[in-house]
């Protein structure tokens, strides 16, 4: 069965193009929500549809990401690192964007999008922080009020970036159920959001959830794409990298990063935590609003994922994500915690470049296959989507333990 | 449209036809070491439908009450298999539903899931985050099996939308009282009854009213605009807190009678 047929288009596009009124990326995405909350998201669906259409909406989003976002940010040729794995590595720096990560480019868009719609009052979920305190900013900026619901164990691990929401002027709401990480945050989330969606709108951080989010949050982040396809160009010559590298949990950046590269010959790869990996373990399944790769039980019951990296910490994967795999124009790989933690040290050493422990799967998996499935000379970019103060502390214990 | 009724169906409108309001109550399969004995008690006190919650690890329709339920059952190894299992052997004679979320569906396979039911003696289903867009697969191996699937109509739904999925609900049809999660509420919400009303406007199907429905008042209330009531919340907490299938029991008649005018 593929309903991606059905839509009328012959060619799989999804990365760039409309997935038709039901959400769907081939098999996966959809709508699978309460009663209650499907006139929300219709509601949302039209407004981004109308927004996104309007000119003026794409020349006020451009111009904060401009002056405030501190957009276009940079490629930058990673010159000690390249010689040192024998591949040519160019990292696309979102986490030089204002917040420390590519969460902006999707929050800002979505707040404008409550403003049009006339709500007042922005939840999100978090896991890293780095959404939430992107949440906590836009609110600032718009001057609407925020709530970020947070796990308990990632308010733990993130003790920073809580402080930070809270200097921001948000409240965040410890979340204690399940496994008090990011997918209970979002649980809560959805739970605030059934109650109050007259007056509140759903900031959700991912490309996931239920339509049109999955589409509406990748086309915020192409952006990031977009550019690193230019920039590369004419830094390349005119031709385009050969590998195209981002780390996935919900998939954003990559989402945003894969959009700019899809229709080149990039081969693009997504790195999930090895405890997290819902392409290689996971089996299509329906939760939080979409059917996509989701960590389960056999009887259907949602495992909890397992990193050091509480961004990526997510039992499931953004639909496009699966549907890419599904059709093999994206590969999806992992990279362990101690990897991770080298790949942290590497890039700061070589380059001077503290990256995120998210972004740092992806360099982690990149100095693991330089010289092995990519070849010797390659030229790869990677997305490096945020920066690693928020992870210093936690890294600095980690290193002390081993 | 009568014709097509299922057993549940029939046997709800047969009982609104001699004047009975319907009362339908809600528990977590394997909450408590006690949970058949409840369902006995509740059985005994006049429901007219019970809906057993199957166990999901994410429930993002439910309050904390719920949430808690469903927790201490999967702690207890409350698989899907192990709650069917029960209930098959449960003897209970008031019409059973099974009250879930999608992916406990799909993991078994819908068909399979589907026979699995209509083995344990359970003749509906209400599927929390199973939007209309959605229903069509599991509606139609639930009517292949047997399986009477119930739908819910909101307060935002559009009373097109609502005749839609009236008209495609089986056994009857749950009208949503209010927005928000399960649990209990100190006062009826207003939507409560303009629900019932988009409903019973569209369809002659049994209509119940739930969510945020937790006192006998409340219920005598919801049953002045429509056929019946589902309670949950007030059941599970009473039993979480330890009163026991009698205190449940001494609920549900309370409920009764508050009903039965």
């Amino acid at each position: 069965m593929s309903p991606a047929g059905s839509e009328g288009n012959a060619a799989p596009m999804a990365m760039t193009g409309y997935p038709g009124p039901a959400g769907r990326f081939g098999e996966f995405g959809g709508r699978f929500a309460p009663e209650s909350l499907v006139a929300a998201c219709v509601e949302l669906e039209h407004a981004f549809a109308e927004a996104w259409a309007d000119e003026g909406f794409h020349a006020e989003l451009s111009s904060i990401l401009r002056t405030y976002g501190g957009r276009p940010t940079p490629v930058t040729e990673c010159a000690r690192l390249s010689r040192q794995l024998g591949v040519r590595i160019l990292l696309k720096r979102e986490d030089l964007a204002h917040t420390g990560s590519h969460k902006l480019n999707n929050v800002i868009g979505q707040a404008l999008l409550a403003r049009r719609m006339g709500k007042t009052r922005l939840i999100a979920e978090t896991g890293a922080g780095q959404h939430g305190v992107a949440t906590a900013t836009a609110a600032a900026l718009f001057g609407q009020d925020c709530q970020v619901y947070m796990g308990e164990i990632d308010i733990h691990r993130q003790e920073l970036n809580v402080f930070r929401m809270q200097l921001l002027g948000a409240e965040v709401t410890a979340v204690k159920s399940g496994s008090r990480t990011l997918k209970d945050a979002v649980n809560d989330a959805l739970r605030d959001w059934v109650a109050t969606c007259d007056t509140t709108y759903y900031c959700l951080g991912s490309v996931m959830g239920p339509h049109p989010y999955p589409w509406m949050v990748r086309e915020l982040q192409s952006v990031i794409g977009n550019e690193a396809r230019e920039q590369c160009r004419e830094l390349l010559g005119g031709t385009d990298p050969d590998f195209v590298v981002a780390c996935v949990g919900g998939g954003s950046n990559s989402a945003g990063t894969f959009a700019g590269f899809v229709s080149t010959g990039a081969k693009l790869v997504g790195v999930e935590a090895a405890g997290g990996a819902a392409i290689t373990r996971g089996i299509p399944g329906v939760l939080h609003g979409m059917k996509s790769y989701i960590l389960q039980d056999d009887d259907g019951q949602i495992l909890e994922a397992e990193s050091i990296s509480a961004g990526l910490d997510y039992p499931g994967i953004g639909p496009e994500h699966s549907y890419l795999a599904s059709i093999g124009r994206a590969v999806y790989e992992t990279a362990g915690d101690e990897d991770v933690l080298e790949a942290f040290k590497l890039l700061s050493r070589t380059e001077g470049i503290i990256p995120a422990l998210e972004p740092a799967h992806a360099v982690a998996w990149v100095a693991r296959e330089a010289g092995r499935s990519i070849p010797e000379g390659a030229t790869v970019l990677i997305t490096m989507s945020g920066r690693g103060d928020k992870d210093v502390a936690q890294v600095q214990e980690l290193l002390r333990g081993q | 449209m009568g014709s097509d009724a299922g057993p549940l169906e029939e046997a709800l409108r047969t009982k609104r036809a001699a004047g009975r309001k319907l009362l339908a109550c809600y528990l977590v399969a394997g909450m408590s070491p006690d949970w058949l004995e409840a369902l006995a008690a509740i059985e005994a006190e006049g429901a007219d439908v019970i809906e057993v919650g199957i166990p999901f690890s994410d429930p993002l329709l439910d309050g904390p009450v719920i949430q808690e339920a469903g927790k201490r059952a999967l702690l207890a190894g409350f698989t899907p298999g192990r709650v069917l299992a029960d209930v098959g052997q449960s003897g209970c004679t008031v019409p059973l539903v099974a009250m879930t979320y999608y992916n406990i569906l799909l993991r078994a396979g819908l068909e399979r899931m589907a026979g699995r039911l209509v083995e344990a003696g359970i003749r509906g289903s209400i599927v929390a985050d199973l939007s209309l867009e959605e229903s069509g697969p599991w509606c139609e191996e639930a009517e292949a099996g047997g399986i009477e699937n119930i739908m819910l109509v909101a307060p935002p739904t559009s009373v097109e939308r609502a005749a839609t999925i009236a008209s495609m609900s089986r056994g009857f049809v749950y009208c949503v009282a209010t927005m928000g999660v399960t649990g209990e509420r100190v006062s009826l919400a207003s939507s409560a009854a303009e629900v019932a009303r988009k409903v019973t406007d569209v369809t002659d199907k049994p209509a119940l009213v739930g969510i945020g429905v937790s006192t006998p008042a409340q219920a005598s209330e919801v049953c002045s605009v429509a056929d019946g009531v589902v309670v949950g919340s007030a059941i599970v907490r009473r039993l979480l807190d330890g009163e026991g299938p009698g205190g449940v029991g001494r609920f549900v008649a309370a409920l009764r009678s508050a009903i039965d005018v």
